[in-house]
């Protein structure tokens, strides 16, 4: 007899569930590994999401139309690459994912809504999904409410930590000290310009920075801090300042299309980046597409992965990603943080062996991606990651060169004690 | 304010910050030019002229594209190609637009409003279906980067030169055109009086569809230009809409001398006080005054009298 499931679905997907064990039964008997994989769907699924006994549904949630598009088209493509291999590798417990993807339009209330019809209607195990924090903080509490999941891909600024995300890019503490270590270091840098435009991220990293600076690197000072209107194009009276007082390091923290009139107008100034050093912690290979190489050459960018990472899960990444979405696409740190998405949700659905959103949850903190293309990643009971951060610089072919790496891997500290 | 700095550095940064207000000045203007005539002539509120302007700068993108694959030893003068395709395509598409959706519109000022920011919105997803979503970095020739160099200090770029030239020569045209040719005599006689000029034999829709492309052109050749200082993609236009209201709005709708005046004195205040604030304080400070001036003077600065 087969176990009563709950739900609206319970007699057609019992009456389902038979056939599919008796036209199993003969193959079962060969393959005891799959066998053993695909366990029933009312053991791993008791909350009604939707699972049935050879898929899962999950939803993919980014903005595809309006501004945020530019940066969001990678992750997408990311997180399909994820699915089809996971899918190509035997699927999750057994069962081929699903993705319903809803376009979160550039615009918040948008990005509440379709969470939650992702969450009420479709009732998808795991959404990945988001880029900034304003959409990231809209649907916070519809994932609360209905107790989702949410995988998110950028680097931030911290401050955030709920039991329904997993953020798989670097809070900020961990893209910055490091970074900054290093240029003191290796540059005996003493006197910083930080840069921004005018919104959360900029401004909190800044803060992170300036508390680093004073407090933690020895004879160091910061010598200007200047924000910019997001979508600013003329930087002609900040680069003169900064001629002016000629800092050993530009921290610039520029986002979107303000990026690229930013470092077109650094180079027609006659700032060359290989005399004055100049480190950021928004552009990655993705944003030197718009900007051009030969204009942001030589600039240091602090990440936690780039392309050219030199390790045979990277390429192995590098080659899958280019053949599905083209010879000419590059990947960013976002892209591939979030390409981890769906592969950690495997892994800890697999370790909670149920798609159960609160055994998943329990599951989360250790679960580890040995092969994860920026290296080794492990999941921190704060719900971001323990991951290594590197120092590149920019080449003219638009890739960068991975100077600095840390020996251990960064804590995250999303509410770090002395830098707010 | 001026601690801090020694008297060469004064010097150079009079000099410098001279240009740098002369360069958004020439930015401001020629963005602001072909909105100035439609809005000034027609009386349309064009918000898809920033989508213009993209159009402009996405076929430089193709023609640097092109030149590069086919003709790379002419690819250091494909900018002036690029130019000239990025005032007829934009034109041309103004032109159509005018023909099947403005003309219906013209006693409808509001709705014209609508009607653009509906074309604006559909302009840029087709950038995005036919481009792509993300930017695409526009080469430009090796001389046309980097900056001259006049002493140790003092260094102006030479992309920003070029922008001013290209201001300059645009806004010559515009004024022979308007004021020195017998289409802007047809023009101005149309602005003032439509029904006397249409009674004494001059073809409006004509004359219509002729301004609204011109504008359009004109917005093209701007979106080619700041291909050198800002970022190709399908939401660019957004970050120039504004400011080019301001200017056009603060000038006076109807008046070219308007248009120039208000360009300069907006990009002169602002990046002086970009210099001695911050970028976020000078756009503060910048829309404060325009929005007294203009609680005190809702004309904005220069008025053409027409008798209605």
């Amino acid at each position: 007899m087969v176990e009563k499931k709950t739900g609206i679905f319970g007699i057609q997907s019992n009456r389902r569930q038979i056939l599919k064990g008796l036209a199993a039964l003969p193959v079962m008997a060969g393959l005891p590994r799959l066998a053993q994989a695909a366990s029933a769907t009312s053991a791993v699924n008791t909350t009604g999401l939707a699972v049935t006994d050879d898929t899962v549904t999950v939803g993919i949630l980014h903005s595809i139309t309006g501004t945020m598009a530019i940066s969001e088209t990678g992750s997408v493509e990311a997180e399909k690459l994820a699915i089809a291999q996971i899918n190509a590798s035997g699927g999750v417990l057994g069962r081929q994912i699903k993705v319903v993807q809803e376009d979160g339009a550039s615009d918040w209330p948008t990005f509440a809504e379709k969470a939650r019809k992702l969450l009420e209607n479709d009732k998808c195990a795991a959404v990945f999904g988001c880029w900034t924090s304003a959409s990231r903080k809209a649907v916070l509490p519809v994932f609360e409410q209905y107790n989702g999941m949410l995988y998110y891909p950028t680097f931030y600024e911290g401050l955030e930590q709920s039991r329904n995300v997993i953020y798989t890019g670097q809070e900020a503490t961990q893209q910055i000290l490091a970074g900054l270590d290093w240029v003191s270091r290796e540059k005996k840098a003493k006197t910083y310009y930080l840069l921004g435009s005018d919104y959360i991220w900029p401004r909190t990293a800044n803060k992170i920075a300036r508390k680093h600076i004073e407090g933690h690197l020895k004879d160091s000072k910061v010598i200007g801090e200047e924000y910019f209107p997001l979508g600013h194009t003329q930087f002609n009276s900040v680069i003169n300042k900064i001629k002016l007082h000629k800092p050993d390091v530009i921290y610039a923290i520029i986002v979107g299309g303000s990026n690229v009139a930013f470092y077109k107008q650094l180079k027609a100034a006659g700032i060359d980046l290989s005399k004055q050093t100049l480190m950021t912690i928004s552009v990655t290979e993705d944003e030197i597409l718009g900007i051009g190489g030969e204009n942001i050459a030589g600039a240091y960018a602090c990440m936690k992965y780039f392309q050219s990472l030199d390790n045979p899960a990277n390429k192995e990444f590098v080659a899958a990603f280019k053949k599905m979405w083209g010879e000419n696409s590059v990947i960013g740190d976002v892209t591939q943080a979030a390409y981890l998405g769906p592969w950690l949700w495997k892994l800890t659905v697999e370790k909670a062996g149920s798609f159960d959103i609160n055994k998943v949850i329990d599951a989360s903190p250790g679960v580890e991606f040995k092969n994860a293309p920026e290296g080794y990643v492990r999941i921190h009971p704060n719900h971001h990651l323990w991951s290594r951060t590197l120092v590149g610089q920019a080449r003219t072919d638009g890739q960068f060169n991975v100077i600095y790496q840390t020996p251990d891997l960064m804590e995250p500290n999303p509410f770090p004690v002395g830098y707010q | 304010m001026l601690m801090g700095y020694s008297f060469s550095d004064l010097g150079s940064i009079l000099v410098m910050q001279g240009f740098a207000g002369l360069i958004m000045f020439s930015v401001y203007l020629l963005m602001a030019l072909g909105l100035a005539i439609i809005f000034g002539q027609m009386g349309v509120i064009n918000m898809a002229h920033g989508e213009f302007m993209i159009l402009g700068a996405y076929m430089t993108y193709e023609c640097s594209r092109l030149f590069s694959a086919y003709m790379p030893g002419l690819f250091s003068l494909y900018f002036f190609v690029a130019i000239i395709v990025s005032f007829i395509v934009p034109g041309l598409l103004g032109m159509a637009l005018e023909w099947s959706l403005i003309r219906f519109l013209y006693k409808r000022p509001l709705d014209t409003l609508l009607a653009t920011w509906g074309i604006s919105l559909m302009l840029q997803q087709a950038y995005r279906s036919i481009f792509g979503a993300r930017e695409v970095g526009v080469n430009l020739p090796e001389w046309m980067m980097g900056s001259t160099h006049l002493s140790d200090s003092i260094e102006i770029p030479i992309n920003g030169i070029i922008v001013m030239g290209m201001t300059l020569v645009i806004t010559a045209g515009v004024y022979l055109l308007l004021f020195r040719s017998g289409w802007g005599k047809q023009v101005r006689a149309v602005m003032q009086n439509r029904a006397m000029a249409g009674a004494v034999g001059i073809n409006t829709e004509r004359v219509d569809r002729m301004t609204f492309g011109l504008g359009c052109g004109i917005a093209g050749v701007a979106g080619a230009a700041f291909t050198m200082i800002g970022s190709t993609s399908p939401t660019a236009g957004q970050l120039y809409i504004v400011d080019t209201f301001l200017v056009v709005a603060f000038g006076g709708a109807q008046s070219l001398t308007g248009t120039i005046a208000s360009a300069f004195s907006i990009s002169q205040t602002r990046s002086i006080l970009e210099f001695f604030l911050s970028g976020s304080m000078a756009q503060v400070i910048v829309l404060l005054s325009v929005v007294i001036i203009l609680m005190l003077r809702p004309q904005g600065l220069f008025v053409l009298k027409v008798r209605r």
